[in-house]
């Protein structure tokens, strides 16, 4: 197995306040790995790095080998061919129909012509059960209609790595579920290696090969399904059994926050 | 005293760092529309096709209302005052360089900034907050090339075509008011006309009107990349584009004036 995502040493930073503290990170190929973490815990500020839309502070990020900050306009082109991303909110075009929208990646990359293009936008709306839905706009879609149709945009070029944005947040259980089945049978059909950022724990022990936690901008485990379930930290079993973790309050900073005075680093987090 | 010092500053370097971004674009979307094609990503002609329609073929309408309305005003307002020395008859030369050299250009400038300029930061600023344009990026699409460069072209080349086009449609209103007003036959009105009007003062009001294309562009592009905080900071920034769209015209062509009639 070769690695395909290797991150190194990662700081990121907003002005003073330091989000990720030195991430260090490696997905083998073929793998799913689940990055996992409550809110403001750096997940989608680790996302954005590895997809190279923040650069970062200190250290690496490298993709199929590749430094994704560092590598010339061309490359960094060829490179992202390669990959596919659904975010969040589907981040569909909504002045074009839901067909467009998936086939963009093929209009812009590939010179096909465009009843193959049109048979490849099929077929991978039938992969995500969404045969018929192509002449529909984004806005006529339901919320898992709109996830469904970014993976299917992300996987048009038949990428390497798949990074998910939240697949299965804000959805019904079944079709969080069939979203589940749907990553498992990529990654095997394809051999892929995926990203997905989740707080759902239940999809993200279904689907994951491995799982990092991640905590105020540290990964606190990084290992297998069992692994992390069995992990002694404190803060990883609070995030699995959804208990509410008490605040560590320095009482001079709590004041200062009270008061309005000048707050230094550390405490707004 | 500190907090307002404080204000200052940081609105002033923020206020650099936007014409900073401005200029970059300007020069990447030149980049993309001349090595585009060389780089094997070249600026779509059916993107610049949708934005010329947009910005040039809709806005006649209001173009053609305006403009009648603004040549028949000059020539009201001109015949008004020259009466006041009995010079009537000379009116058409202040209709001739008014209208080609400043109203024209102008009022289109203006009614693009309205329409087309707030439209693309309205758009731009949805495709932020929706991260559509992450997702370009990921894809591998760059957003000036994709986004950016179709609309500075058509921009760059309808602004000028609405301009010669208002520049007609004035004159005529004008030739319509003179002739009724001063018992003028219109021939001898375009009869005046050829004789006083002179490429050149066309090429100046055509000439600004590039320029004023380029600015509701930038201006657009930037207020709306720059959008933060939901649905209201869309409407907040597409107003503020017109605000700067519409200041930025009107102070570029009073430079422009000055240094084209020193």
């Amino acid at each position: 197995m070769s690695t395909v995502i290797e991150v190194d040493k990662l700081v990121a930073r907003y002005g003073e306040h330091t989000v990720l503290k030195g991430i260090d990170l490696q997905v083998q190929s073929g793998e799913i790995m689940v990055i996992m973490g409550g809110s403001g815990s750096g997940k989608s500020t680790l996302l954005r790095h590895l997809l190279g839309l923040q650069v970062p502070h200190s250290g690496h990020v490298r993709l199929l080998g590749e430094d994704i900050n560092a590598i010339p306009a061309q490359r960094l082109v060829d490179l992202r061919r390669k990959m596919g991303v659904a975010f969040q909110g589907g981040a569909l075009f909504s002045s074009m129909s839901v067909g467009e929208n998936v086939m963009l990646p093929l209009r812009e990359h590939a010179r096909l012509d465009e009843s193959t293009m049109q048979i490849m936008m099929r077929l991978k709306l039938d992969i995500v059960n969404l045969a018929g839905c192509e002449n529909l706009m984004p806005a006529q879609l339901s919320g898992g209609m709109i996830k469904r149709a970014a993976m299917a945009r992300a996987i048009i070029m038949d990428p390497r790595l798949l990074f998910l944005d939240e697949p299965s947040a804000g959805l019904d259980p079944v079709v969080a579920a069939s979203l589940d089945e749907l990553i498992l049978k990529l990654r095997d059909a394809t051999g892929m290696s995926l990203v997905v950022v989740t707080h759902e724990l239940e999809s993200a022990f279904k689907i994951a090969d491995r799982i990092a936690v991640l905590d105020h901008g540290d990964i606190l485990v990084c290992g297998s399904v069992a692994e992390v379930r069995a992990s002694s930290s404190e803060r990883v079993q609070a995030l699995l059994n959804r208990r509410i973790q008490p605040l560590e309050l320095n009482p001079e900073e709590y004041l200062k926050r009270l008061t309005g005075g000048p707050v230094s680093g550390g405490a707004i987090a | 005293m500190r907090n307002a010092a404080e204000t200052i500053g940081r609105n002033t370097l923020a206020g650099i760092a936007e014409l900073g971004l401005a200029a970059v674009l300007l020069l990447e979307s030149l980049g993309w529309i001349f090595t585009g094609a060389r780089r094997r990503q070249p600026v779509r002609f059916s993107a610049v096709l949708v934005q010329c329609v947009d910005i040039g073929l809709r806005a006649l309408p209001i173009v053609t209302v305006l403009s009648f309305a603004i040549g028949a005003m000059v020539a009201i307002q001109g015949i008004h005052t020259l009466s006041i020395f009995g010079a009537e008859s000379q009116v058409t030369l202040g209709i001739a360089l008014s209208i080609t050299r400043e109203f024209a250009p102008l009022i289109t400038g203006i009614l693009v900034a309205g329409r087309s300029g707030s439209a693309l930061a309205a758009r731009l600023g949805t495709m932020k907050i929706n991260e559509e344009i992450s997702a370009l990026t990921v894809i591998g699409i760059n957003p000036v090339r994709y986004l950016v460069a179709p609309s500075l072209l058509a921009m760059v080349l309808m602004v000028p075509l609405l301009t010669w086009y208002s520049d007609m449609v004035a004159l005529l209103g004008a030739g319509i008011y003179v002739s009724l007003e001063l018992g003028m036959s219109f021939t001898a009105y375009l009869g005046e006309l050829r004789l006083y009007l002179d490429n050149h003062d066309i090429l100046h009001g055509i000439g600004k009107s590039v320029l004023f294309g380029m600015l509701i562009t930038l201006v657009g592009v930037v207020n709306g990349l720059g959008v933060t905080g939901g649905a209201e900071g869309v409407g907040r920034m597409t107003t503020r584009s017109v605000v700067h769209a519409i200041s930025a015209i009107v102070i570029t062509d009073m430079v422009f004036t000055f240094l084209m009639t020193r």
